[in-house]
């Protein structure tokens, strides 16, 4: 990899270069190989899927999949996909609003015990979600929302890491005289939090909701415990419950494969677009 | 400062603007200005108090309802077991039964081996994963590497493929008949068997990586851009190469992500279900419904139907993760203490 660069010589420095930029450039072909791989086998029938030449043009047959796609069992795939969009979409809004009221009280007041009730909050962002499914299942069947979309959504408007973010983003982004002036022009204080709070931090509050979208969207433990009526299923499950019958029935491929696709393409186009932001939660986490 | 706490600091005098315009509405009673603002002020800390309560209120619900409940009610339903009455009639009865599905877990061959496959797992995966995080970061950071926005994108982006969608197009690109890979793999003259029971591991592994690798290497990234430059400047000037650099002041620097990376990678390891599922479905008969103790719990409770010993199987899989969370911190923190 890279030699000293105070070894005197173009040389070893043009190799050093070389070997950094090669390096970087193999794990990107790691990362973007699976993904152009989808991208080729979307446009495949159930033939030219299984002969393994995903990546030749052979056999090219994306419409038809889209439409297989649109129309199989009464569109239920585009179900999914609202469904998805709605406990996504909601759920990270309303968790993005309740951390950063969280971290901006954390932030912006002193109150007794502040610290420990911060280390409770430190201490749930440990805690191995999938061991809590269990018995949220069994909570949630007590009070008859099991196969709900409550079910879905109630446990995601909670992030303790999206309090800790907002904590650091209330910090950085509001400053404490911003606040005085609004308390002296005669302002409530939860009043000054909505029109000036809430207002200052918006940068940290899309970030929040950006990882918590992406984590609703990708999430899958939590549906699989919950649901069991496919229509109120999110797309994470419903592709698995395709895959499942891929077996004994391989034109389900490629509509697992479409479906993937798809199923991906909102993440993607939303991290590419809100750079920014995501990169300003990863240091935000990363600093502290 | 805290702003509740401004107004009782000022003093005795009434010289915050806020405090005049107060008293200026106040009624005209027979108390003086001084008194009149004290008792605003008293009444601003009552506000401040109040207004954290309301910010504070829906976080803290929400949290107890779904962690702090579901943690009790774990707890408590590993200390039942589901008892047929009679011949069977008239329905199952819990009945109190104090550790004996812990025993009865930890007694499970099934659980036990499940602990040994994660306990491999994480050997095999945690290092690499932060090593090689690390490693890219690194690379990207230091003064030889180009185009560096489009190398954080471009390993970030597997992070917005949902974990489920990761395993499915992994397992085709495993699949003999699906995949170009194991197609060339068999051109090229090399047989491997993801599915076999020396070829699991290994694919569970890079799937996982595959995921989680980028986002890691940006935490670490973001770390090391955020080292004050003069710093590096000043050991560079001090004849410091690259190398030296890197592991003798940068690495030091970056501590704190490495611990929260390394915590995350844990807990996260531990959780382990859906890609051996997706394994387990695309036909790997290495793994079984109960591979790891997670699968172990999720069989138990909705194939066998047996809550209690779910219950205590997931208890035991989080004590576990808080265990070697806090072996992580320590190690952690005493490497610091030394460097």
């Amino acid at each position: 990899m890279t030699s000293p660069a105070a070894i005197p010589g173009q040389r070893s420095r043009w190799l050093s270069r070389t070997a950094v930029n090669g390096t970087l450039l193999l794990s990107v072909l790691y990362t973007l190989f699976p993904l152009v791989w989808l991208v080729t086998a979307a446009t495949k029938d159930t033939g030219g899927l299984l002969s393994g030449e995903a990546f030749s043009f052979k056999g090219f047959d994306l419409g038809h999949n889209l439409s297989q796609l649109a129309s199989y069992n009464d569109g239920v795939y585009f179900r999914w996909y609202l469904n998805s969009l709605l406990y996504a979409g909601g759920g990270a809004a309303v968790c993005a609003l309740v951390s950063v009221a969280a971290g901006y009280a954390f932030d912006k007041y002193a109150f007794r015990g502040k610290e420990k009730l911060f280390g409770v909050v430190l201490l749930g962002v440990l805690v191995p979600t999938t061991a809590l499914a269990l018995p949220m299942y069994l909570l949630a069947s007590k009070v008859g929302l099991v196969n709900t979309y409550w079910s879905v959504l109630i446990p995601v408007l909670v992030n303790p890491f999206g309090v800790y973010l907002s904590r650091v983003f209330s910090a950085s982004y509001i400053p404490d005289e911003a606040l005085e002036a609004a308390r002296i022009d005669g302002a409530g204080e939860l009043r000054t939090f909505w029109s000036i709070g809430l207002r200052m931090v918006m940068p940290g509050f899309v970030t929040v909701f950006l990882f918590q979208f992406t984590a609703i969207w990708n999430n899958f433990f939590l549906p699989l415990v919950m649901l069991s009526d496919q229509k109120l299923f999110p797309l994470s499950l419903g592709l698995y419950a395709w895959n499942s019958n891929t077996h004994a029935e391989p034109s389900y491929y490629p509509l697992v494969v479409t479906g993937s696709l798809l199923a991906v393409i909102p993440l993607i186009v939303a991290f590419v677009s809100l750079q920014r932001h995501w990169r300003a939660g990863l240091a935000a986490g990363s600093v502290k | 400062m805290r702003p509740g706490t401004t107004a009782a600091d000022t003093g005795p005098h009434p010289d915050t603007a806020a405090a005049r315009t107060a008293a200026a509405h106040t009624e005209g009673a027979p108390v003086t200005a001084a008194r009149k603002a004290s008792r605003t002020r008293r009444a601003r800390g009552r506000a401040t108090g109040a207004a954290a309560g309301v910010l504070l209120t829906p976080f803290f619900v929400l949290f107890t309802a779904v962690t702090v409940v579901p943690i009790g009610y774990a707890l408590w339903l590993s200390l039942f077991t589901e008892k047929q009455s009679g011949l069977g009639f008239g329905g199952a009865t819990s009945v109190f039964s104090g550790l004996d599905n812990y025993t009865a877990a930890l007694g499970d061959r099934a659980f036990r081996e499940g602990f040994w496959v994660l306990a491999g797992y994480c050997v095999v995966y945690i290092p690499l994963m932060v090593a090689g995080a690390l490693a890219l970061a690194l690379l990207l950071d230091s003064t030889l590497a180009r185009a560096r926005r489009f190398f954080q994108l471009a390993l970030f982006l597997p992070h917005a493929v949902p974990g489920i969608i990761a395993a499915l197009v992994w397992v085709y690109l495993y699949t003999p008949g699906l995949s170009p890979v194991v197609k060339a793999m068999n051109s090229g003259g090399i047989g491997f068997d993801f599915f076999s029971s020396g070829g699991t591991l290994p694919s569970v592994v890079n799937i996982a990586l595959w995921e989680w690798l980028g986002y890691n290497m940006v935490i670490f990234y973001a770390a090391l851009q955020a080292i004050d430059r003069s710093v590096l400047e000043a050991a560079t000037m001090d004849g410091a190469g690259e190398w030296r650099t890197a592991f003798g002041i940068k690495l030091p620097l970056i501590r704190a992500s490495l611990v929260m990376v390394s915590l995350f990678t844990v807990i996260g390891s531990l959780q382990l279900f859906t890609e051996p599922l997706i394994l387990n479905q695309g036909g790997s008969s290495t793994v079984t419904s109960t591979w790891t103790p997670n699968m172990y719990a999720y069989t138990a409770a909705f194939s066998r139907n047996d809550y209690g010993l779910a219950a205590a199987s997931a208890v035991l899989l989080a004590l576990a993760a808080a265990l070697l969370s806090f072996v992580v911190t320590r190690l952690t923190n005493r490497k610091g203490a030394k460097a």
